[in-house]
Protein backbone atom coordinates (compact mmCIF):
# COMPACT_ATOMS: atom_id res chain seq x y z
CA UNK A 1 0.00 0.00 0.00
CA UNK A 2 1.36 3.21 -0.85
CA UNK A 3 -0.10 6.33 0.81
CA UNK A 4 2.18 8.62 1.17
CA UNK A 5 -0.31 11.24 -0.36
CA UNK A 6 -3.17 10.29 1.34
CA UNK A 7 -4.05 12.56 4.05
CA UNK A 8 -3.09 10.79 7.77
CA UNK A 9 -6.22 13.42 9.30
CA UNK A 10 -8.79 15.25 7.45
CA UNK A 11 -11.48 17.63 8.24
CA UNK A 12 -14.16 18.33 5.67
CA UNK A 13 -16.39 21.25 6.21
CA UNK A 14 -17.13 20.03 9.43
CA UNK A 15 -19.38 21.80 11.36
CA UNK A 16 -20.06 21.66 14.90
CA UNK A 17 -22.74 23.13 17.27
CA UNK A 18 -23.63 23.17 21.28
CA UNK A 19 -27.00 24.43 21.12
CA UNK A 20 -27.54 27.45 19.62
CA UNK A 21 -23.67 27.94 19.83
CA UNK A 22 -21.65 27.53 16.80
CA UNK A 23 -18.54 26.15 17.72
CA UNK A 24 -17.00 25.12 14.44
CA UNK A 25 -18.30 26.76 11.18
CA UNK A 26 -16.74 24.62 8.10
CA UNK A 27 -13.54 24.08 9.09
CA UNK A 28 -10.96 22.31 6.20
CA UNK A 29 -7.88 20.59 7.98
CA UNK A 30 -5.59 18.51 6.52
CA UNK A 31 -3.00 16.71 7.68
CA UNK A 32 0.22 15.05 5.81
CA UNK A 33 2.48 11.94 6.88
CA UNK A 34 5.27 13.50 8.64
CA UNK A 35 4.30 16.81 9.46
CA UNK A 36 3.27 18.74 12.38
CA UNK A 37 0.92 21.33 12.16
CA UNK A 38 0.32 23.59 14.54
CA UNK A 39 -3.66 24.57 15.78
CA UNK A 40 -3.45 28.32 17.02
CA UNK A 41 -6.70 30.08 18.44
CA UNK A 42 -7.22 32.20 21.32
CA UNK A 43 -10.28 30.07 23.83
CA UNK A 44 -13.14 28.92 22.14
CA UNK A 45 -11.51 29.59 18.84
CA UNK A 46 -12.07 25.80 18.16
CA UNK A 47 -8.77 23.77 18.54
CA UNK A 48 -10.42 21.45 21.35
CA UNK A 49 -13.62 20.82 19.00
CA UNK A 50 -11.59 20.32 15.86
CA UNK A 51 -9.57 17.43 18.23
CA UNK A 52 -12.22 16.05 19.81
CA UNK A 53 -13.91 15.38 16.09
CA UNK A 54 -10.44 14.14 14.69
CA UNK A 55 -10.85 11.81 17.71
CA UNK A 56 -14.05 10.87 16.96
CA UNK A 57 -15.32 12.20 20.28
CA UNK A 58 -17.67 13.99 18.88
CA UNK A 59 -20.04 13.59 15.74
CA UNK A 60 -19.96 16.41 13.20
CA UNK A 61 -22.73 18.44 12.55
CA UNK A 62 -22.27 18.72 8.98
CA UNK A 63 -18.92 17.63 6.68
CA UNK A 64 -16.38 15.12 7.83
CA UNK A 65 -13.95 13.70 9.89
CA UNK A 66 -11.00 11.16 9.00
CA UNK A 67 -8.43 9.49 10.53
CA UNK A 68 -6.11 7.56 7.62
CA UNK A 69 -9.46 7.82 5.30
CA UNK A 70 -11.61 6.11 7.77
CA UNK A 71 -14.61 7.27 10.38
CA UNK A 72 -12.16 8.52 14.02
CA UNK A 73 -14.29 6.10 15.59
CA UNK A 74 -13.46 2.99 14.04
CA UNK A 75 -11.08 1.30 16.53
CA UNK A 76 -8.55 0.37 13.30
CA UNK A 77 -8.26 4.47 13.10
CA UNK A 78 -7.68 4.94 16.30
CA UNK A 79 -4.77 2.07 16.93
CA UNK A 80 -2.43 3.86 14.98
CA UNK A 81 -3.05 7.35 17.41
CA UNK A 82 -1.96 8.64 20.36
CA UNK A 83 -3.32 11.11 22.50
CA UNK A 84 -2.68 13.69 25.11
CA UNK A 85 -5.09 15.79 26.28
CA UNK A 86 -5.55 19.09 28.14
CA UNK A 87 -7.08 17.22 31.69
CA UNK A 88 -7.03 13.64 32.37
CA UNK A 89 -6.70 12.36 35.99
CA UNK A 90 -5.33 9.39 35.51
CA UNK A 91 -5.66 6.47 38.09
CA UNK A 92 -3.54 8.25 41.52
CA UNK A 93 -2.71 4.69 42.98
CA UNK A 94 -1.64 3.01 39.86
CA UNK A 95 2.50 3.17 39.09
CA UNK A 96 3.77 4.77 36.35
CA UNK A 97 5.10 1.55 34.82
CA UNK A 98 2.13 -0.10 35.27
CA UNK A 99 0.08 2.85 33.02
CA UNK A 100 2.29 2.49 30.56
CA UNK A 101 2.36 -1.10 30.57
CA UNK A 102 -1.30 -0.23 30.27
CA UNK A 103 -1.91 1.89 27.45
CA UNK A 104 0.60 -0.38 25.56
CA UNK A 105 -1.52 -3.33 25.59
CA UNK A 106 -3.91 -1.14 23.45
CA UNK A 107 -1.72 -1.42 20.75
CA UNK A 108 -0.85 -4.22 18.39
CA UNK A 109 2.89 -2.84 17.84
CA UNK A 110 3.95 -1.25 20.98
CA UNK A 111 7.20 0.95 21.84
CA UNK A 112 9.29 -1.49 24.48
CA UNK A 113 8.63 0.25 27.64
CA UNK A 114 12.14 1.13 28.47
CA UNK A 115 12.08 3.21 24.82
CA UNK A 116 8.59 4.96 25.86
CA UNK A 117 10.31 5.72 29.11
CA UNK A 118 13.24 7.20 27.72
CA UNK A 119 11.89 9.62 24.85
CA UNK A 120 9.59 11.14 27.74
CA UNK A 121 12.62 11.44 30.26
CA UNK A 122 10.32 9.55 32.84
CA UNK A 123 12.88 6.14 33.32
CA UNK A 124 13.48 7.54 36.61
CA UNK A 125 9.91 7.29 37.35
CA UNK A 126 8.51 4.34 36.19
CA UNK A 127 7.98 2.95 40.08
CA UNK A 128 6.49 5.85 41.41
CA UNK A 129 2.44 5.92 42.14
CA UNK A 130 1.12 8.69 39.44
CA UNK A 131 -0.58 10.72 42.59
CA UNK A 132 2.84 11.37 43.71
CA UNK A 133 4.02 12.88 40.81
CA UNK A 134 4.31 16.88 40.54
CA UNK A 135 2.31 18.15 37.50
CA UNK A 136 4.68 18.53 35.29
CA UNK A 137 5.67 15.08 35.87
CA UNK A 138 2.45 13.65 35.08
CA UNK A 139 2.35 15.79 32.21
CA UNK A 140 5.46 13.70 30.74
CA UNK A 141 3.83 10.79 31.67
CA UNK A 142 0.85 11.78 30.13
CA UNK A 143 3.00 12.13 26.69
CA UNK A 144 4.46 8.87 27.27
CA UNK A 145 1.66 7.25 27.14
CA UNK A 146 0.62 9.33 23.52
CA UNK A 147 3.63 7.49 22.28
CA UNK A 148 3.74 4.38 23.56
CA UNK A 149 1.62 2.73 20.91
CA UNK A 150 4.13 3.55 18.23
CA UNK A 151 1.97 5.95 16.50
CA UNK A 152 1.73 7.43 13.21
CA UNK A 153 -0.55 10.80 14.49
CA UNK A 154 0.31 11.67 17.50
CA UNK A 155 -2.80 14.78 19.06
CA UNK A 156 -0.89 16.66 22.26
CA UNK A 157 -3.53 19.31 23.23
CA UNK A 158 -1.60 21.96 25.33
CA UNK A 159 0.67 19.57 26.11
CA UNK A 160 3.63 21.97 27.92
CA UNK A 161 1.08 24.09 30.23
CA UNK A 162 2.82 23.19 33.69
CA UNK A 163 6.25 22.33 32.65
CA UNK A 164 9.48 24.11 33.74
CA UNK A 165 11.26 25.33 30.54
CA UNK A 166 13.86 22.53 31.20
CA UNK A 167 11.17 19.71 30.45
CA UNK A 168 9.38 21.74 27.67
CA UNK A 169 13.22 21.67 25.80
CA UNK A 170 12.79 17.85 26.60
CA UNK A 171 9.23 17.49 25.10
CA UNK A 172 10.12 19.38 21.93
CA UNK A 173 13.22 17.44 21.08
CA UNK A 174 11.01 14.47 21.67
CA UNK A 175 8.71 15.71 19.23
CA UNK A 176 11.33 16.39 16.58
CA UNK A 177 12.27 12.99 16.68
CA UNK A 178 9.20 11.37 16.39
CA UNK A 179 8.49 13.90 13.41
CA UNK A 180 11.85 12.79 12.23
CA UNK A 181 10.51 8.97 12.40
CA UNK A 182 7.91 10.01 10.69
CA UNK A 183 5.38 10.93 12.78
CA UNK A 184 2.67 12.97 12.49
CA UNK A 185 1.65 15.43 15.09
CA UNK A 186 -1.49 17.76 15.62
CA UNK A 187 -0.31 20.39 18.13
CA UNK A 188 -2.39 23.04 20.15
CA UNK A 189 -0.77 25.57 22.41
CA UNK A 190 -0.76 28.97 23.94
CA UNK A 191 2.97 29.29 23.07
CA UNK A 192 3.73 31.00 20.01
CA UNK A 193 7.08 30.01 20.32
CA UNK A 194 6.40 26.72 20.54
CA UNK A 195 4.79 26.61 17.37
CA UNK A 196 7.39 28.71 15.61
CA UNK A 197 10.10 25.87 17.21
CA UNK A 198 8.20 23.14 16.15
CA UNK A 199 5.72 23.45 13.02
CA UNK A 200 5.97 23.15 9.83
CA UNK A 201 2.66 24.41 9.09
CA UNK A 202 0.21 26.54 11.44
CA UNK A 203 -3.25 26.94 11.30
CA UNK A 204 -5.12 29.53 13.12
CA UNK A 205 -8.64 29.19 14.47
CA UNK A 206 -11.15 31.85 15.35
CA UNK A 207 -15.13 31.85 16.55
CA UNK A 208 -14.66 27.94 14.48
CA UNK A 209 -13.20 28.98 11.14
CA UNK A 210 -9.35 28.69 9.89
CA UNK A 211 -8.57 32.06 9.54
CA UNK A 212 -5.24 31.45 7.83
CA UNK A 213 -3.05 28.25 7.38
CA UNK A 214 0.31 27.53 5.78
CA UNK A 215 4.34 28.04 6.80
CA UNK A 216 5.33 29.66 9.79
CA UNK A 217 6.96 31.80 6.98
CA UNK A 218 3.83 32.18 4.99
CA UNK A 219 1.69 33.36 8.12
CA UNK A 220 4.61 35.82 9.00
CA UNK A 221 4.66 37.08 5.65
CA UNK A 222 0.81 37.57 5.59
CA UNK A 223 1.07 40.35 8.32
CA UNK A 224 3.69 41.57 6.84
CA UNK A 225 4.51 43.65 10.06
CA UNK A 226 7.85 44.88 11.92
CA UNK A 227 8.14 45.72 15.17
CA UNK A 228 10.69 49.28 15.77
CA UNK A 229 11.80 49.81 19.38
CA UNK A 230 13.47 52.87 20.74
CA UNK A 231 14.21 55.55 23.17
CA UNK A 232 12.91 59.02 21.87
CA UNK A 233 10.34 61.64 23.59
CA UNK A 234 7.87 61.57 20.23
CA UNK A 235 4.29 61.47 21.37
CA UNK A 236 2.91 57.74 20.79
CA UNK A 237 -0.47 58.83 19.64
CA UNK A 238 0.90 60.89 17.04
CA UNK A 239 3.33 58.40 15.86
CA UNK A 240 0.19 56.37 15.58
CA UNK A 241 -1.48 58.43 13.27
CA UNK A 242 1.32 58.72 10.27
CA UNK A 243 0.63 56.53 7.54
CA UNK A 244 1.59 52.60 7.31
CA UNK A 245 1.80 52.31 11.17
CA UNK A 246 -0.12 49.84 12.53
CA UNK A 247 0.06 51.02 15.84
CA UNK A 248 2.30 52.78 18.53
CA UNK A 249 2.41 52.72 22.51
CA UNK A 250 4.92 53.79 24.95
CA UNK A 251 5.92 51.03 27.13
CA UNK A 252 9.14 51.52 29.69
CA UNK A 253 9.77 54.76 28.35
CA UNK A 254 10.46 53.27 24.93
CA UNK A 255 8.61 53.85 22.13
CA UNK A 256 6.96 50.84 20.37
CA UNK A 257 5.69 50.87 16.69
CA UNK A 258 4.64 48.21 14.31
CA UNK A 259 3.83 49.16 10.76
CA UNK A 260 4.63 47.23 7.66
CA UNK A 261 6.44 49.73 6.08
CA UNK A 262 9.56 50.01 9.00
CA UNK A 263 11.99 51.54 6.42
CA UNK A 264 9.80 54.56 5.33
CA UNK A 265 9.16 54.74 9.14
CA UNK A 266 12.45 54.79 10.42
CA UNK A 267 13.75 57.50 8.13
CA UNK A 268 10.88 59.98 9.21
CA UNK A 269 11.24 58.86 13.21
CA UNK A 270 14.91 59.57 12.85
CA UNK A 271 14.40 63.66 10.85
CA UNK A 272 11.30 64.10 13.67
CA UNK A 273 13.55 63.11 16.23
CA UNK A 274 17.62 63.47 16.18
CA UNK A 275 17.91 62.60 19.56
CA UNK A 276 16.30 59.08 19.21
CA UNK A 277 18.66 56.26 20.54
CA UNK A 278 18.57 52.30 20.61
CA UNK A 279 16.60 51.79 17.49
CA UNK A 280 15.57 48.78 17.35
CA UNK A 281 13.91 47.19 14.12
CA UNK A 282 12.82 43.52 14.43
CA UNK A 283 10.60 41.37 12.08
CA UNK A 284 7.01 40.92 13.66
CA UNK A 285 6.98 36.99 15.45
CA UNK A 286 4.14 34.46 15.26
CA UNK A 287 2.93 36.21 18.30
CA UNK A 288 2.19 39.74 16.36
CA UNK A 289 0.88 38.19 13.73
CA UNK A 290 -1.54 36.35 15.40
CA UNK A 291 -2.56 39.42 17.11
CA UNK A 292 -3.03 41.00 14.18
CA UNK A 293 -5.17 38.36 12.50
CA UNK A 294 -7.94 37.90 15.08
CA UNK A 295 -7.99 41.88 15.33
CA UNK A 296 -8.94 42.49 11.80
CA UNK A 297 -11.75 39.51 12.24
CA UNK A 298 -13.13 41.29 15.36
CA UNK A 299 -12.81 44.20 13.00
CA UNK A 300 -14.72 42.99 10.11
CA UNK A 301 -16.91 41.74 12.55
CA UNK A 302 -17.76 44.87 14.16
CA UNK A 303 -18.02 47.09 10.96
CA UNK B 1 16.03 -29.48 6.12
CA UNK B 2 16.03 -25.84 5.76
CA UNK B 3 12.91 -25.13 6.68
CA UNK B 4 13.55 -22.03 8.18
CA UNK B 5 10.31 -19.51 8.36
CA UNK B 6 11.03 -16.06 8.13
CA UNK B 7 8.72 -14.19 10.12
CA UNK B 8 6.66 -11.85 7.23
CA UNK B 9 7.31 -8.42 8.22
CA UNK B 10 4.70 -6.86 10.51
CA UNK B 11 1.89 -5.37 8.81
CA UNK B 12 1.78 -2.06 11.11
CA UNK B 13 0.05 0.00 9.13
CA UNK B 14 -2.57 -2.67 8.54
CA UNK B 15 -3.25 -2.07 12.34
CA UNK B 16 -4.63 -5.34 12.75
CA UNK B 17 -4.78 -7.03 16.27
CA UNK B 18 -3.91 -10.40 16.43
CA UNK B 19 -6.36 -12.07 19.26
CA UNK B 20 -4.22 -12.67 21.49
CA UNK B 21 -3.36 -8.72 22.09
CA UNK B 22 -7.10 -8.01 21.94
CA UNK B 23 -7.65 -10.88 24.98
CA UNK B 24 -4.16 -9.34 26.77
CA UNK B 25 -5.82 -5.75 26.20
CA UNK B 26 -9.07 -7.14 28.31
CA UNK B 27 -7.20 -8.37 30.73
CA UNK B 28 -4.66 -5.85 31.39
CA UNK B 29 -7.33 -3.24 32.04
CA UNK B 30 -8.99 -5.44 34.30
CA UNK B 31 -5.76 -5.95 36.56
CA UNK B 32 -5.26 -2.17 36.45
CA UNK B 33 -8.98 -1.76 37.75
CA UNK B 34 -8.25 -4.15 40.92
CA UNK B 35 -5.13 -2.94 41.49
CA UNK B 36 -5.91 0.30 41.80
CA UNK B 37 -8.68 0.02 44.08
CA UNK B 38 -6.63 -2.76 46.23
CA UNK B 39 -4.38 -0.28 47.00
CA UNK B 40 -6.80 2.59 47.50
CA UNK B 41 -7.65 2.40 51.57
CA UNK B 42 -10.68 5.07 51.18
CA UNK B 43 -12.50 2.63 49.03
CA UNK B 44 -11.40 -0.91 50.75
CA UNK B 45 -11.76 -0.14 54.28
CA UNK B 46 -15.27 1.06 54.55
CA UNK B 47 -16.35 -2.06 51.94
CA UNK B 48 -14.85 -4.14 54.32
CA UNK B 49 -15.30 -2.85 57.76
CA UNK B 50 -18.62 -1.76 57.67
CA UNK B 51 -20.19 -5.31 57.14
CA UNK B 52 -17.87 -7.45 59.10
CA UNK B 53 -18.14 -4.90 62.37
CA UNK B 54 -22.02 -5.13 62.05
CA UNK B 55 -21.62 -9.12 62.13
CA UNK B 56 -19.61 -9.63 64.59
CA UNK B 57 -21.46 -7.07 66.65
CA UNK B 58 -24.99 -7.84 65.84
CA UNK B 59 -24.87 -11.72 64.13
CA UNK B 60 -22.20 -13.22 66.53
CA UNK B 61 -21.38 -11.24 69.94
CA UNK B 62 -25.17 -10.28 70.64
CA UNK B 63 -27.16 -13.13 69.02
CA UNK B 64 -25.26 -15.47 71.40
CA UNK B 65 -28.54 -16.00 73.29
CA UNK B 66 -30.58 -16.27 70.13
CA UNK B 67 -28.78 -19.44 68.60
CA UNK B 68 -27.62 -20.27 65.72
CA UNK B 69 -30.18 -19.03 63.73
CA UNK B 70 -30.05 -15.43 64.30
CA UNK B 71 -26.12 -15.86 63.13
CA UNK B 72 -27.50 -17.75 60.17
CA UNK B 73 -30.18 -15.29 59.41
CA UNK B 74 -27.48 -12.23 60.00
CA UNK B 75 -24.99 -14.03 57.57
CA UNK B 76 -27.20 -13.68 54.45
CA UNK B 77 -27.99 -10.41 55.15
CA UNK B 78 -24.97 -8.59 56.10
CA UNK B 79 -23.61 -10.65 53.46
CA UNK B 80 -25.98 -8.80 51.04
CA UNK B 81 -25.06 -5.90 52.40
CA UNK B 82 -21.32 -6.14 51.91
CA UNK B 83 -21.86 -7.26 48.19
CA UNK B 84 -24.13 -4.30 47.19
CA UNK B 85 -21.32 -1.57 48.29
CA UNK B 86 -18.39 -2.77 45.59
CA UNK B 87 -20.88 -2.57 43.04
CA UNK B 88 -22.62 0.95 43.85
CA UNK B 89 -19.61 2.49 44.55
CA UNK B 90 -16.70 0.78 43.03
CA UNK B 91 -19.07 1.07 39.75
CA UNK B 92 -21.20 4.75 40.72
CA UNK B 93 -18.08 7.03 42.71
CA UNK B 94 -15.71 6.19 39.84
CA UNK B 95 -17.45 6.48 36.97
CA UNK B 96 -18.83 9.98 38.24
CA UNK B 97 -15.38 10.85 38.72
CA UNK B 98 -13.88 9.49 35.79
CA UNK B 99 -16.22 11.82 33.77
CA UNK B 100 -15.51 14.42 35.38
CA UNK B 101 -12.08 14.19 35.41
CA UNK B 102 -11.21 13.08 31.66
CA UNK B 103 -10.20 9.95 32.15
CA UNK B 104 -12.95 8.83 30.73
CA UNK B 105 -12.76 10.65 27.44
CA UNK B 106 -8.85 9.33 27.03
CA UNK B 107 -10.36 6.15 27.33
CA UNK B 108 -12.48 6.69 24.44
CA UNK B 109 -10.04 8.81 22.49
CA UNK B 110 -7.60 5.47 23.16
CA UNK B 111 -7.76 2.42 21.16
CA UNK B 112 -9.37 0.29 24.06
CA UNK B 113 -11.03 -2.72 23.02
CA UNK B 114 -14.91 -1.97 23.37
CA UNK B 115 -16.32 -2.59 27.12
CA UNK B 116 -12.97 -3.00 28.56
CA UNK B 117 -13.41 -0.19 30.75
CA UNK B 118 -16.89 -1.30 31.92
CA UNK B 119 -15.94 -4.69 32.47
CA UNK B 120 -12.61 -3.90 34.20
CA UNK B 121 -14.63 -2.17 36.74
CA UNK B 122 -17.10 -5.69 36.61
CA UNK B 123 -14.52 -7.49 37.81
CA UNK B 124 -13.20 -5.52 40.60
CA UNK B 125 -16.65 -5.30 42.12
CA UNK B 126 -16.88 -9.41 41.64
CA UNK B 127 -13.33 -9.72 43.76
CA UNK B 128 -14.27 -7.28 46.04
CA UNK B 129 -17.47 -8.66 46.58
CA UNK B 130 -16.48 -12.29 46.87
CA UNK B 131 -13.52 -10.76 49.25
CA UNK B 132 -16.36 -9.29 51.72
CA UNK B 133 -17.91 -12.79 51.79
CA UNK B 134 -15.11 -15.17 52.08
CA UNK B 135 -14.30 -12.62 55.07
CA UNK B 136 -18.09 -13.26 56.95
CA UNK B 137 -17.98 -16.73 56.29
CA UNK B 138 -14.72 -17.13 58.02
CA UNK B 139 -16.71 -15.02 61.06
CA UNK B 140 -19.44 -17.29 60.99
CA UNK B 141 -17.05 -20.37 60.72
CA UNK B 142 -13.91 -20.03 62.89
CA UNK B 143 -15.85 -17.14 65.76
CA UNK B 144 -19.87 -17.89 66.15
CA UNK B 145 -18.53 -22.17 64.63
CA UNK B 146 -22.34 -21.86 62.45
CA UNK B 147 -22.97 -25.59 61.01
CA UNK B 148 -22.58 -24.99 57.69
CA UNK B 149 -22.08 -26.96 55.12
CA UNK B 150 -19.41 -26.92 51.81
CA UNK B 151 -22.20 -26.54 49.78
CA UNK B 152 -24.22 -23.55 51.47
CA UNK B 153 -21.35 -21.94 52.08
CA UNK B 154 -20.48 -22.39 48.52
CA UNK B 155 -23.67 -21.06 47.43
CA UNK B 156 -23.23 -17.90 49.51
CA UNK B 157 -20.34 -17.11 47.96
CA UNK B 158 -21.66 -17.77 44.25
CA UNK B 159 -24.81 -15.53 45.36
CA UNK B 160 -22.36 -12.24 46.29
CA UNK B 161 -20.39 -12.58 43.62
CA UNK B 162 -22.52 -12.42 40.72
CA UNK B 163 -25.51 -10.50 42.98
CA UNK B 164 -23.45 -7.57 42.57
CA UNK B 165 -24.03 -7.37 39.17
CA UNK B 166 -27.51 -5.51 39.52
CA UNK B 167 -26.32 -3.19 41.39
CA UNK B 168 -22.77 -2.34 39.20
CA UNK B 169 -25.67 -1.20 36.80
CA UNK B 170 -27.77 0.41 39.68
CA UNK B 171 -24.35 2.29 40.43
CA UNK B 172 -23.42 2.87 36.63
CA UNK B 173 -26.67 4.79 36.44
CA UNK B 174 -26.22 6.90 38.81
CA UNK B 175 -22.37 7.81 37.91
CA UNK B 176 -23.78 8.67 34.66
CA UNK B 177 -26.30 11.15 36.02
CA UNK B 178 -23.89 12.85 38.48
CA UNK B 179 -20.55 14.31 37.91
CA UNK B 180 -17.55 14.28 40.40
CA UNK B 181 -17.54 14.74 44.55
CA UNK B 182 -21.32 14.66 44.71
CA UNK B 183 -21.72 10.70 43.96
CA UNK B 184 -20.80 9.15 47.07
CA UNK B 185 -23.47 11.30 48.67
CA UNK B 186 -25.95 10.27 46.64
CA UNK B 187 -25.37 6.79 46.20
CA UNK B 188 -25.58 6.56 50.44
CA UNK B 189 -29.08 8.04 50.32
CA UNK B 190 -29.57 5.04 47.57
CA UNK B 191 -27.58 2.16 49.67
CA UNK B 192 -28.21 2.92 53.40
CA UNK B 193 -32.33 3.53 52.62
CA UNK B 194 -32.41 0.30 50.35
CA UNK B 195 -30.56 -1.78 53.11
CA UNK B 196 -33.14 -1.20 55.74
CA UNK B 197 -36.00 -1.08 53.59
CA UNK B 198 -35.48 -4.56 52.24
CA UNK B 199 -34.95 -5.80 55.51
CA UNK B 200 -31.00 -6.30 55.62
CA UNK B 201 -30.62 -4.81 58.72
CA UNK B 202 -33.90 -5.79 60.71
CA UNK B 203 -35.97 -8.66 59.81
CA UNK B 204 -38.43 -7.41 57.16
CA UNK B 205 -41.44 -8.93 59.71
CA UNK B 206 -40.60 -6.71 62.51
CA UNK B 207 -40.79 -3.80 60.02
CA UNK B 208 -44.16 -2.11 59.27
CA UNK B 209 -46.80 -3.91 56.64
CA UNK B 210 -46.49 -0.99 54.29
CA UNK B 211 -43.17 -1.52 54.33
CA UNK B 212 -42.30 -5.13 53.78
CA UNK B 213 -45.30 -5.06 51.08
CA UNK B 214 -43.53 -2.53 48.75
CA UNK B 215 -39.84 -4.91 49.67
CA UNK B 216 -40.03 -6.16 46.24
CA UNK B 217 -39.29 -3.17 44.87
CA UNK B 218 -35.81 -3.03 45.79
CA UNK B 219 -33.38 -5.51 44.26
CA UNK B 220 -31.66 -6.03 47.50
CA UNK B 221 -34.59 -7.45 48.88
CA UNK B 222 -34.77 -10.31 45.87
CA UNK B 223 -30.81 -10.91 46.48
CA UNK B 224 -31.25 -10.94 49.76
CA UNK B 225 -33.98 -13.98 49.68
CA UNK B 226 -31.57 -15.64 47.16
CA UNK B 227 -28.44 -15.30 50.12
CA UNK B 228 -30.81 -16.72 52.56
CA UNK B 229 -31.86 -19.94 50.49
CA UNK B 230 -28.30 -20.19 50.32
CA UNK B 231 -27.73 -20.77 54.18
CA UNK B 232 -30.93 -23.23 54.12
CA UNK B 233 -33.14 -20.69 55.16
CA UNK B 234 -35.32 -20.25 51.91
CA UNK B 235 -39.01 -20.27 51.79
CA UNK B 236 -40.11 -21.18 48.49
CA UNK B 237 -38.33 -21.07 44.81
CA UNK B 238 -35.17 -18.62 44.84
CA UNK B 239 -34.82 -18.62 40.80
CA UNK B 240 -37.76 -15.73 40.43
CA UNK B 241 -35.93 -13.51 42.72
CA UNK B 242 -32.83 -14.05 40.38
CA UNK B 243 -34.97 -13.55 36.98
CA UNK B 244 -36.00 -10.63 39.23
CA UNK B 245 -32.35 -9.25 39.20
CA UNK B 246 -31.40 -10.16 36.30
CA UNK B 247 -34.22 -7.99 35.51
CA UNK B 248 -33.12 -5.09 37.22
CA UNK B 249 -29.55 -5.15 36.23
CA UNK B 250 -30.88 -5.20 32.17
CA UNK B 251 -32.79 -2.12 33.37
CA UNK B 252 -29.97 0.09 34.54
CA UNK B 253 -27.85 -1.12 32.24
CA UNK B 254 -29.33 0.05 29.45
CA UNK B 255 -30.50 3.17 30.92
CA UNK B 256 -26.90 3.98 31.73
CA UNK B 257 -25.93 3.24 28.28
CA UNK B 258 -28.04 5.25 26.78
CA UNK B 259 -26.96 7.93 29.07
CA UNK B 260 -23.45 7.66 28.54
CA UNK B 261 -23.93 7.53 24.55
CA UNK B 262 -25.96 10.72 24.57
CA UNK B 263 -23.64 12.43 27.45
CA UNK B 264 -20.04 10.50 27.60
Amino acid sequence: MNEPLQPVARLAGAVKRYGAQLALDGVDLVLRRGELLALLGPNGAGKSTSIGLLLGLLRPDAGRAELFGLDPQRIEARRRIGVMLQTAMLPPTLRVGELLRLTASYYPDPRPLAESAALAGIGDLLKRPYGRLSGGQQRRVQFALALCGRPELLFLDEPTVGMDIDARRRLWAAMRALVDEGCSVVLTTHYLEEAEALAQRVAVLDKGRVLSEGSVDELRAKVALSRIRCLSDLDAEAVARWPQVASASRAGGRLQIATSAAERVVRRLLDADPELRELEVQRAGLAEAFTELTRETAEQEAA
Amino acid sequence: MDAVTVPAPAPAAAAGMPPRRVLGAYLAEARSECLRYLRAPGFMLPIVLFPTMFYLLFGIVMAKSEGTDATRYLLASYGVFGVMSPGLFGFGVSLAIERDGGLLTLKRALPMPPGAYLLGKMLMAMAAAAMVVLLLLAMALGLAHLPLTAAQAGALLLTGTLGVLPFCALGMFVGTLIKGQGAPGMLNLVYLPMSFLSGLWFPLPMLPKVLQQIAPVWPSYHLDRIALAAVGLGQGAWWPHALALAGFAAAFLLLAARRLRRHG
